[in-house]
């Protein structure tokens, strides 16, 4: 699983697992079926690079469902009814996330519990918000989700764009480097005469963007929102990172890996229902092929290391 | 002879576990100074009962954390649920069965301990994965087993779980018993100076001769049987079991570690502070419920204090 061969799995995973949907059921194999596959898969998609951005940096948010829940519910009242104010919540949330960041490196605390702290915040303001489900989606997200391109389906070229946005954000830009950089050695940022707790509040606060469009994209599809719409998303966004190729420590990610992770999931659950399984099995198949994908990287990673041996002699 | 007692006072507020529990006397107190002292045993009894469900977990989860970062149990709730499922279906109301019934509940954790241990040891995934990937199992097969029909407890046991030895709750008892053998078992047994050096330094603990592949075996079987037993008291605590009885204390299994006073970066932990953030957790909750506030409130401010609780204490380890 080094260098460039840690995008092989993901690839091959969702390879293997779409060849299946599309033989357990030929239709899917149109525009209509990608795109009715796929339309879920966008939120999610952004909510895992949301998650990456904070694994990058050695932590783990917990709180990344509730937030998109938070979102999805302003994004349905305030952005609908008075966009102006609207965008200014968005934007508040944003800062809230940089102030976490900020927070947790000034203090040296948790991230797993400052997160799992602010999911209740999150959540309370999301019942605050949305007391029962409601709301509207705002018209142009609406139109620019149910957007119908030319012979590639709005979620894959979606899917697509995330990819390569983050891709050129994360890997190629010199402020991804510099935050893959304070995961995989904090105190060689430090001692280069970088500023650790802005590049943590930096990437907690692309995190929260991120969680931002995603509860809007959620929106869109859904067409209205409540308290509890995604709260699902902090398992998959961190089974989608990992599934992705990511690791928890060190900053090595893979942002183009994270999103065909998500895509991965989100198609586990059509393969499933495809499969006519019982919805009973559906949440713990989706654990068997998390566990199933992990044991086929173990086989990767020990054939990488025995050539590496090989090849050292 | 006085020497040594004033000096233990004095040295009370050094011990890690001390500040949760005089966040709890002000919590407390901010309650009864609200409700001008009525129900004030009442409210004493239900802290000590359901502080007892998020100290079992907590205790469970504490020794997880100890073995160092990366080391959760995130398969708390679901091993929680689909112990209280199993064990309730088999009991069928019986009283007979309820002896063997909590066989089950502890089999049930047993079994998932093993099978986290096993994805961590054979897939080498992180914990935080692989007990997150086992947990939909689980909870998977708790759906499939009861599709959420809600079986009552034997009255017995009922009776049990809600009943009460001299003013103090009979779950509270079982769950200080539970308390004072795992401070046993981590301050004065050698399997709890193991696992404080495998969290402190693994490699270390390794070349030193420490069985740290069982220490860890163990730990998340330890961890998987408390939650299960939590599980199955607090199903018939609550008159049956439900498929989300178990999701609130996946957070509350963590905070209470981390408000207790041990070190989130493992090798440091104390019981005593489980207990005291776990009856926290539950005043806090039930100050906000007296004051009156709405649902949303209540969980920005339960956020809100759980975050300030955190940052205080670790600045505190900070200057120490």
């Amino acid at each position: 699983m080094i260098g460039k061969y840690r995008i092989l799995l993901p690839v091959l995973s969702l390879a293997v697992l779409l060849a299946a949907v599309f033989y357990l059921q030929p239709r899917a194999m149109s525009y209509f079926g990608l795109n009715l596959l796929f339309n879920l898969a966008v939120p999610i998609a952004l909510a895992t690079i949301a998650q990456m951005m904070i694994i990058m940096v050695n932590d783990i948010d917990l709180s990344i469902g509730t937030f998109v829940s938070f979102v999805a519910c302003v994004t349905a009242t305030f952005v609908n009814e008075t966009p102006l104010l609207g965008a200014a919540i968005l934007l508040a949330s944003i800062m809230v996330y940089a102030a976490m960041g900020a927070l947790i490196h000034a203090r040296q605390l948790p991230a797993i519990v400052v997160t799992l702290g602010m999911s209740f915040v999150w959540a309370g303001l999301a019942v605050l918000l949305l007391p029962s489900p409601g709301g509207a989606s705002p018209g142009w997200i609406r139109t620019l989700m149910t957007v119908k391109p030319p012979f590639v389906p709005m979620a894959v070229v979606a899917c697509v764009l995330i990819a390569g946005f983050t891709h050129i954000l994360i890997m190629r830009s010199a402020t991804g480097t510099l935050l893959r950089a304070v995961g995989g050695n904090t105190q060689a940022v430090v001692r280069a005469g970088w500023s650790v707790i802005k590049l943590k509040a930096g990437a907690y606060a692309l995190a929260g963007f991120f969680g931002v469009l995603s509860g809007m994209c959620l929106v869109g599809l859904t067409t209205s929102a409540d308290a509890n719409i995604a709260l699902r998303y902090t398992l998959l966004s961190i089974a989608g990172v990992i599934l992705g190729g990511g690791e928890f420590v060190g900053g090595k990610v893979s942002p183009v890996g994270a999103v065909i992770g998500a895509l991965t999931l989100s198609l586990a659950g059509s393969f499933l229902s495809f499969m006519r399984l019982s919805p009973d099995w559906q949440i713990g198949a989706q654990g068997a092929i998390l566990i199933l994908v992990l044991a086929v990287r173990l086989i990767f990673a020990r054939n990488g290391s025995r050539w590496k041996e090989a090849k050292n002699g | 002879m006085a020497n040594p007692v004033t000096s233990s006072i004095l040295q009370l507020p050094k011990r890690p576990w001390f500040w949760a529990f005089v966040a709890s006397g002000i919590t407390f107190g901010a309650t009864y100074a609200l409700t001008e002292g009525s129900g004030s045993s009442e409210l004493i009894s239900a802290a000590l009962t359901f502080a007892t469900f998020s100290a079992i977990v907590g205790i469970g989860q504490m020794f997880v954390i100890t073995m160092g970062p990366g080391n959760v149990d995130l398969s708390i709730p679901a091993t929680m649920t689909l112990a209280g499922t199993l064990s309730l279906k088999f009991m069928d109301g019986s009283t007979a069965l309820i002896l063997p019934g909590l066989g089950i509940a502890l089999f049930v954790g047993l079994a998932a301990g093993m099978f986290n241990y096993l994805l961590i040891r054979l897939l080498r995934i992180p914990p935080i994965i692989a007990t997150l990937s086992a947990s939909f199992l689980y909870q998977s097969l708790a759906i499939w087993w009861n599709r959420g029909l809600r079986i009552k407890p034997p009255e017995a046991l009922a009776d049990f779980t809600t009943g009460s030895l001299a003013g103090i709750p009979n779950l509270t008892i079982v769950g200080l018993l539970i308390a004072v053998a795992s401070w046993f078992i981590l301050q004065r047994s050698i399997f709890g100076r193991w696992l404080s050096a495998v969290g402190q330094n693994t490699r270390a603990a390794r070349l030193s001769g420490i069985p740290v592949e069982a220490v860890k075996a163990a730990t998340f079987i330890g961890s998987a049987v408390l939650a299960s037993l939590t599980g199955y008291l607090l199903a018939s605590f609550s008159g049956g079991a439900a498929l989300n009885m178990g999701t609130e204390y996946l957070l509350i299994s963590i905070a209470v570690v981390v408000i207790g006073g041990c070190s989130i970066a493992g090798g440091n932990s104390n019981v005593p502070g489980i207990w005291g953030g776990a009856l926290l957790m539950f005043l806090v909750v039930s100050m906000l419920n007296s004051y009156g506030l709405g649902a949303g409130v209540r969980l920005i401010l339960t956020g809100t204090i759980i975050i300030a609780i955190v940052a205080a204490a670790s600045g505190r380890k900070g200057s120490a």
